[in-house]
């Protein structure tokens, strides 16, 4: 087990691409950290880099106390999970657990053991034997953490690894990848666009945005606080409705918004901060018009368009009927403490 | 498709059938002429069942040869043929696959060239070379040895192509994983690359055994002794004895005989022949 640290972790390939932009970031011993960020936002080519499968252009990645930059994935001691999975095709799922092992010249009965072990952790034992293109989906997937565990690396780096699984799976590999990580506290990385998946599994969120850190922090601080509008926008489903703020100070009676801090000239709003019964705390009311409500079971979305700006707006509810029909005038009420200040120009927090 | 009607049925084993008879009757007849005696073929009706002769013609080819044409005993050509088959097969998989992988999974300075070179090459077939190539190997000693006989023709890049093609299929991360496994390259060739392309290995090694054991012109040019000749050019010089009637029991248990080889290596390699044309590992 060891920590991770990034320091000035800059990749630019071939071609003048420039994917990851200047990383700094410590991962402590035994911590899960998610990488979550939109579709080629570097996410990847960052968590290759730490694994020693892309090279580093520029700056210093420490695995434990060695500076790892030119060391083979082999000698680095970690363990990736794919995508893909990755897995031998042509040897039997005890072999692809095996193989590591074998090269790191490990001895029969000791392999043996180790094998016996991960399989049974996994529940994969009935399958040791036989290839993988004879497991379903959910079953290689397992195998393929098995490949990462027997070997007791000192850090897991996972690239996406639920992806290929239908929902259902997805959400229960979801929780035992995380049991088995509180079991065996090793550190992990883990890459997903999946915010769900980031805010579960985290202990703490890494925000990336073309190829830099828009904000790191445990999932509950980056949804009460995101730092910019990109990580308002990305973390939270749906997505956080982004009024301005001059829109709203036509709105409110009593001068709610002057105490805003300076610089601030839109504000962020949860769909599930957006009441439809006023709240007791200072607040604003907003007149809009229903156009579509989506009922989702236990909750309701309500897409509205503003009154006297129609600006698209969501609201989420509770489950239940809508509160008045399509097309009619719906008010609604935001406390004044829910609103989360930006600054348009740099997309950044005010305060 | 699925579809259940007797005529179509009957329709189509029909024109099956037609077509086997159409591929194996001319062996049925060379088989049948080489169990007659000598003359039986040539006397304007062609018999169509066995003969007595089958031991004799057999044993007399197999043995000594028919000294008369000039050709030696046939197991010698057979082995000839066989040695120079195989080599050719072996060696143009044990070439093309390394430098596949070489071309697929380094990065080296002038890859693409690399590439293209031995690309080309595959506008150059030993026909079309044949006068250099002959002067090459005729300057380097190796007329009248396997060496002469195999190396030119070892030396091309359809395989090496098909390799290529290959690799790219399978995906980089199987690579990766046995990196992170603790492989070196060549351990990864060794315990992943090559098993994960035993059916296009096999189904290579046929090709390349009979694109071996079928060739005429390059055995005629670089072999005079003969020691060296292979069963087709066998064939040939049996035929050729131009002032006497062709021997076609003689010839003909040749041919019978020729084919044996090439057929028991399909048929060993038939499994993962079909497999490999047909089916890609996931
Ligand atoms: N081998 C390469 N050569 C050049 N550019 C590359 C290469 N690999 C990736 N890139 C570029 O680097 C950027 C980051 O890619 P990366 O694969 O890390 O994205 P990602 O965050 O993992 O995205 P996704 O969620 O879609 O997997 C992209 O713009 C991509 O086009
Ligand atoms: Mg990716």
């Amino acid at each position: 087990m060891a920590s991770i640290t990034l320091e000035g972790i800059k990749k630019t390939y071939a071609g003048g691409v420039q994917a990851v932009k200047g990383i700094d970031l410590a991962i402590e011993d035994g911590e899960f950290v998610v990488l979550v960020g939109p579709s080629g936002c570097g996410k990847s080519t960052l968590l290759r880099m730490v694994a020693g499968l892309e090279t580093i252009s520029e700056g210093t990645l420490k695995i434990g106390d060695r500076v790892v930059n030119k060391l083979e994935p082999a000698e680095r001691d970690i363990a990736m999970v794919f995508q893909n999975y990755a897995l031998y095709p042509h040897m039997t799922v005890y072999n692809n657990l095996a193989y590591g092992l074998k090269n790191r010249g490990f001895k029969k009965p000791a392999i043996e053991e180790r094998v016996r072990k991960a399989a049974k952790m996994l529940e994969i034992e009935e399958y040791l034997q036989r290839k993988p293109r004879n497991l379903s989906g959910g079953q290689r997937q397992r195998v393929a953490m098995g490949r990462a565990l027997v070997r007791e690396p000192a850090a897991f780096l996972f690239d996406e690894p639920l992806s290929n699984l239908d929902a259902k799976l997805r959400v229960q590999m979801r929780v035992e990848i995380k049991q088995l990580q509180r079991r065996l506290k090793t550190t992990s990385l883990y890459v997903t666009h999946d915010q769900l998946e980031a805010m579960t599994l985290g202990d703490r969120l890494v925000v990336l945005n073309a190829g830099k850190i828009e904000q790191v922090g445990t999932p509950m601080e980056i949804f009460n606080r995101p730092a910019s509008m990109f990580v308002a926008g990305f973390i939270g489903s749906p997505a956080m409705n982004m009024l301005p703020v001059e829109y709203l100070a036509t709105r409110s009676a009593d001068n709610l918004l002057d105490d805003l801090p300076a610089g601030t000239d839109i504000v962020g709003i949860r769909p599930d901060d957006m009441h439809l019964s006023a709240p007791s705390a200072p607040h604003l009311v907003v007149d809009s018009t229903l156009e579509l409500f989506e009922a989702a079971g236990a909750e309701s979305h309500l897409y509205v368009r503003l009154a006297g700006s129609e600006q698209p707006t969501v609201i989420r509810t509770g489950g239940g009927e809508p509160p008045v029909n399509e097309g009619e005038t719906l008010r609604f009420y935001i406390a004044r403490s829910a609103l989360h200040p930006f600054n348009r120009e740099s997309g950044q927090r005010t305060g | 498709m699925v579809e259940n009607r007797p005529f179509l049925n009957i329709l189509t084993h029909a024109v099956l059938i037609l077509g086997v008879l159409v591929v194996a009757f001319p062996v049925y007849v060379a088989f049948i002429a080489s169990t007659h005696e000598p003359g039986a073929f040539v006397r304007g009706v062609l018999p169509l069942t066995p003969g007595d002769n089958l031991w004799d013609t057999y044993s007399q080819m197999l043995g000594s040869g028919w000294q008369v044409a000039g050709a030696p005993p046939l197991w010698l050509m057979l082995s000839n043929s066989t040695i120079m088959a195989l080599t050719i097969a072996i060696g143009k998989i044990a070439i093309s696959i390394l430098s596949a992988f070489a071309i697929v999974y380094f990065r080296f300075r002038f890859r693409l060239l690399a590439f293209w070179i031995i690309f080309i090459t595959l506008m150059l077939p030993v026909e079309v070379r044949i006068i250099p190539t002959y002067a090459v190997v005729a300057n380097l000693g190796m007329l009248n040895s396997y060496a002469g006989l195999t190396l030119p023709l070892i030396a091309s890049a359809t395989a090496t192509f098909l390799f290529r093609q290959f690799f790219m299929t399978v995906p980089e991360e199987l690579m990766e994983a046995s990196r992170v496994d603790g492989a070196g390259p060549m351990k990864f060739f060794k315990d992943i690359l090559l098993p994960v392309s035993i059916t296009n290995i096999a189904a290579l090694f046929v090709i390349m055994f009979i694109y071996g054991w079928v060739q005429y012109l390059w055995p005629l040019l670089v072999t005079t002794d003969e020691d060296f000749y292979t069963v087709v050019l066998g064939i040939k010089r049996l035929m050729a004895s131009s002032d006497r009637v062709p021997a076609w029991n003689l010839i003909m248990a040749t041919v019978m005989l020729a084919m044996v080889p090439p057929v028991m290596v399909v048929l060993l390699m038939q499994k993962l022949f079909v497999k490999g044309l047909t089916e890609t590992e996931k």
